[in-house]
């Protein structure tokens, strides 16, 4: 499994994505430059958190044109795997690789916290440690989170299981309609969307940090004994899926 | 701009002295030029010379056996083992704040990163230290809306995590508000870099943004004067920063640094150009010659004088070998930055300036970088606020309900409103979040914790500010010890009002003999500073306020939290407790009483007290880690309740009263060297045994569990209904 990790100009979240990917998770990770349409054979693109370009226009609307932009855009044409965390979510979202936009949060302010997200599908490379249903803890830590797309998108997604994670309260329950300014939906996103995918399933989008809820020894100093940090099983269900996906294709080529 | 002529009368207008123009008259020998007078005022402004503080911070412990580079650079240094060392500093953005509280505190920021990152050092933490008036004052909630958006908005762009930090409000900061900001870097010891210009016939080059019209004399004008009824007229001298440039300039710096291409880096901070260049050129003791035709320039038409004392942020100064020049470049085009040669180094000590081939500027460097240190008088204060008796504080029916009335005021409430709308996870290495004692940040790639805070109670340096300066230094240790660290340094941040007023000058000197004592108690040398005067307004000066940032590192595997860990844990009171309420948060806010003496210092019992806790914490003994400060034992204890991280239950706890004092002293005093810990049953005995060795006060108090705070015969509240007071109270006081 080799991992390809963007930085742009602006990019934060770089430098500790890579650090999970290498030491908590033992993987290759490379570093991918912005100019650079090079993806040096990765089989997971990382978009990370930040604010590429400084993000004074909208977020993610210079970085869509970057060099790297298009080959990723044909990286995930050819069904190749990419996962955009916060303002990577944002970049492809602009970049039309994912439904709908994110806005400003409904308070106006900046929200850094913990996150309770309920697993609404599994049948994907991206969310697949899981059940439907599971709580899962991850961090969030943005001033626009709150994801906006028209009902019949939203329909769609819903139907088609492109809605990864939701926002939930503890116990996983949600309010009826959600994005009533609930307290657990802390950016005010149309029906509790944490997390997206696209419809080839290869593409996904989150506002959540795995990377920030993925190091068991930090976690451990607040929520001793909890076992697996939620936001690592993130990368593992990526990199469980590319093995398996590794296999299958080489029992294909025995037959 | 027309040439303006130079006489004593402008000379006034820019706020020298009759004296400091006699000296600059007198050292060229002819009138000297508009721009040789604007670059004199703000060298020689109290922001940028230390005139008044000087002969005093000498007497600061400045050496230990980890210090690696102590005052005299951007930010100090401490040597953590590994070869690696961090460099931390704090620094004051308090009259910028005050007039323009998003940019003000924004920039505050920003400046602090850059004395970090100029070191070669990469930012891993931030922490804030914040002051404002009551909310009874117009002005309160707008500063603290716009000064926590403007910490965010900077910290949070340019991906160093914000850990920790204080928040206080107090009527003395109703028309000066402090904003104190702190990094801390990491490096390779060997990697440190230097703000010294060396080498005769190296160049000067500028990198980052370009240079425009913005925060002229912002050091001298701003920063070197109290306000009156015309400050708000100076808001243009406020500057306005741009993260995302900053973060560009991070990162070309420290790719600098790494191809080894320069000899010295120097951050443009207060008085730009001028300030950076005169710096480098004296400590180097060199001569240096500037054109300034070569600076990027962000509109055309800037005369030498507005060149010289633009603050325009984000701007780096560097020094280089001729040959290294493409090689800086390159860097810099790669993160888009525009770079510059803007002069070179001379052996003859001059500091010389051309614009437009005409030469502008010949002035000695010493002149400049090395103004007379004053020694300005000093007078103990004749009002004395020292009067106290207990019987003045009648004592209390209802301990619940003062309970709840102390969980929700404005200085012991929750500060969560204010950092949940910082970014604390960047960074991917923060242990310990906001809200307990320090914030604690592993240094990536080593088994390494460091932990820091900022600590200051104004209301004791306000009463005794010698007492008040060794109990801030005194309380930071404690919240380090709590996490498990063992202290090793401090950079102090010193805001006081004017230090032509002989009253304030003997609040200064007495906080320094205060912290002075203290870091010789502990062995934690002040590495770095900032002196912060004028802090008043029509006369009426802030409370003396020396803001101690102490860091460690961690003696533990991982840290020590404060929260309550299990049901049937014991409760346990180390440190002794007095019958002393004089100073208290609870005389304050229940009785309206700020008089008499702060609490008792015993600088010996505190170091035996960090002895025992850290010996505690290494054996593993500690289930909880809980500093005693403002609000005493019962503060502390439903803090433990509260502090349980989101997803975990909050436990509650039921405490054995002390009957041979008065109750209010035994649960809201603030007698110092006291920490409150839970143990395992099993551990109790250790514990015990371990603190009576060392000669430290020890009292079981209790056990955790159910869901009630209770103090046995006095009060017994729902932790669930206390904790809603205490986490809601801050946004609705900021509404």
């Amino acid at each position: 499994m080799k991992w390809g990790v963007v930085t742009f100009p602006g990019s934060n979240d770089d430098h500790g994505t890579l650090h999970v990917l290498r030491e908590v998770l033992g993987h290759e990770a490379v570093s991918l430059w912005h100019k650079s349409r090079d993806l040096h054979g990765v089989d997971c693109v990382v978009l990370p958190g930040g604010f590429s370009y400084g993000d004074y226009l909208r977020c993610g609307a210079i970085a869509r044109f970057s060099p790297v932009m298009s080959a990723i855009g044909e990286h995930a044409a050819q069904g190749g795997l990419v996962l955009g965390i916060c303002n990577g979510f944002q970049v492809l979202c602009e970049a039309g690789l994912l439904p709908g936009a994110l806005v400003r949060n409904r308070s106006l302010s900046f929200v850094c916290r913990e996150a309770s997200l309920r697993v609404e599908s599994v049948a994907n490379p991206f969310v697949n440690m899981a059940l439907v249903g599971d709580v899962w803890r991850i961090p969030v830590k943005h001033g626009e989170g709150c994801y906006i797309a028209d009902e019949s998108t939203l329909d769609q997604m819903e139907r088609d299981g492109q809605i990864l994670l939701r926002y939930c309260r503890d116990d996983g329950s949600r309010s009826r309609d959600g994005a009533d300014g609930s307290d657990y939906n802390c950016n005010g996103s149309l029906r509790d969307v944490a997390g997206v995918m696209n419809a080839t399933r290869n593409v996904f989008g989150m506002m959540p940090h795995p990377e920030h809820g993925a190091d068991p020894a930090l976690r451990e100093v607040s929520w001793p004994g909890s076992g697996v940090p939620d936001g690592l099983r993130i990368f593992q269900s990526i990199a469980g899926w590319v093995a398996d996906r590794g296999q299958r294709l080489a029992v294909d080529s025995m037959r | 701009m027309a040439e303006q002529h130079v006489n004593l009368q402008v000379a006034r207008e820019h706020g020298l002295t009759d004296e400091e123009y006699e000296r600059l008259t007198t050292a060229v020998g002819r009138t000297p030029t508009i721009e040789e007078l604007g670059v004199a005022t703000v060298m020689w402004s109290e922001h940028c010379s230390y005139k008044s503080s000087r002969f005093h911070l000498k007497k600061l412990p400045t050496e230990g056996k980890r210090v690696v580079q102590g005052p005299g650079e951007n930010a100090g240094a401490i040597s953590i083992g590994e070869g690696l060392a961090i460099v931390f500093k704090i620094e004051s953005h308090n009259h910028p704040s005050y007039i323009e509280p998003y940019q003000g505190a924004a920039t505050g920021v920003g400046g602090i990163l850059r004395d970090i990152f100029t070191m070669g050092a990469r930012p891993i933490a931030s922490m804030d230290s914040l002051r404002f008036g009551s909310f009874d004052h117009p002005r309160t909630r707008y500063l603290v809306h716009g000064v926590v958006a403007g910490v965010g908005g900077y910290g949070n762009s340019i991906g160093v995590p914000t850990v920790g930090g204080e928040l206080v409000f107090d009527p003395g900061y109703d028309q000066n508000c402090l904003v104190n900001a702190f990094t801390l870097g990491v490096v390779e010891e060997s990697r440190l870099m230097s703000a010294k210009a060396t080498g005769v016939g190296n160049l000067v080059m500028m990198f980052g943004s370009r240079t425009g019209r913005d925060g002229i004399h912002g050091a001298s004008l701003l920063a070197s004067a109290e306000f009156d009824d015309k400050s708000e007229a100076k808001r243009p001298t406020v500057q306005v920063g741009d993260p995302f440039l900053e973060k560009l300039l991070l990162e070309a710096t420290l790719e600098i640094q790494r191809g080894d291409l320069a000899l010295a880096v120097q951050d443009m901070g207060a008085a730009g150009i001028t300030s950076s260049t005169v710096e480098s050129a004296y400590r180097g003791e060199l001569g240096i010659e500037l054109d300034l035709d070569q600076v990027p320039l962000r509109e055309e038409g800037m005369s030498a004088y507005e060149i010289m004392l633009s603050e325009s942020q984000e701007r780096m100064l560097l020094v280089t070998k001729p040959e290294n020049v493409a090689a800086i470049r390159a860097v810099c085009d790669k993160w888009d930055l525009e770079s510059a040669v803007i002069g070179k180094l001379t052996d003859d000590r001059m500091y010389r300036v051309k614009r437009a081939g005409k030469e502008v500027i010949a002035l000695p460097v010493d002149l400049l970088a090395d103004p007379p240190a004053l020694q300005r008088p000093s007078v103990a204060p004749t009002e004395t606020t020292t009067e106290f008796r207990l019987d003045d504080l009648p004592e209390p029916r209802d301990y619940a309900q003062v309970l709840r009335q102390l969980v929700g005021s404005p200085n012991l409430c929750s500060r969560r409103w204010v950092y949940q709308q910082y970014d604390h996870y960047v960074g991917a290495a923060t242990a310990v979040h906001p809200g307990a004692d320090a914030g604690v940040v592993r240094v990536l790639g080593t088994d390494l914790h460091v932990a820091m805070t900022v600590d200051c109670n104004a209301r004791y340096t306000l009463l005794d500010p010698y007492l008040g300066a060794c109990l801030a230094v005194c309380e930071a240790a404690r919240n380090l010890v709590a996490t498990g660290a063992e202290p090793l340094a401090i950079s102090d941040c010193l805001n006081f009002g004017s230090p032509e007023r002989p009253e304030v000058m003997w609040q200064f000197e007495q906080a320094i003999a205060g912290i002075r004592d203290a870091c010789a108690a502990f062995e934690t040398p002040v590495v770095s500073g900032n002196v912060s005067f004028y802090n008043e307004t029509e006369g009426q000066a802030i409370p003396p306020t020396p803001t101690i940032a102490m860091v460690g590192l961690l003696r533990t595997p991982k840290p020590v939290t404060p929260w309550l860990k299990s049901e049937g844990d014991v409760v346990i009171l180390l440190g002794r407790t007095r019958e002393e309420l004089s100073g208290s948060e609870y005389a304050a806010v229940v009785h309206g009483n700020t008089q008499g003496q702060p609490p008792w210092v015993d600088l010996e019992a505190e170091r035996r007290l960090h002895q025992v806790v850290l010996e505690a914490a290494t054996r593993d003994l500690l289930r909880s880690a809980h500093d005693l400060s403002e609000g005493g034992l019962a503060i502390a204890l439903a803090e433990c309740c509260f502090l349980a991280p989101e997803g975990l239950p909050a436990l509650g706890a039921r405490i054995r009263v002390d009957e041979t004092m008065r109750a209010d002293a035994f649960l809201f005093g603030e007698s110092q060297a006291r920490m409150l810990v839970s143990v395992r049953r099993e551990h109790v005995a250790t514990v015990r045994d371990l603190a009576n060795e060392a000669g430290v006060s020890v009292a079981v108090l209790g056990d955790v569990g159910g869901g009630m705070l209770e103090f046995d015969g006095l009060a017994s509240v729902s932790v669930a209904e206390l904790r809603t007071l205490w986490e809601s109270a801050l946004e609705k006081l900021v509404g």
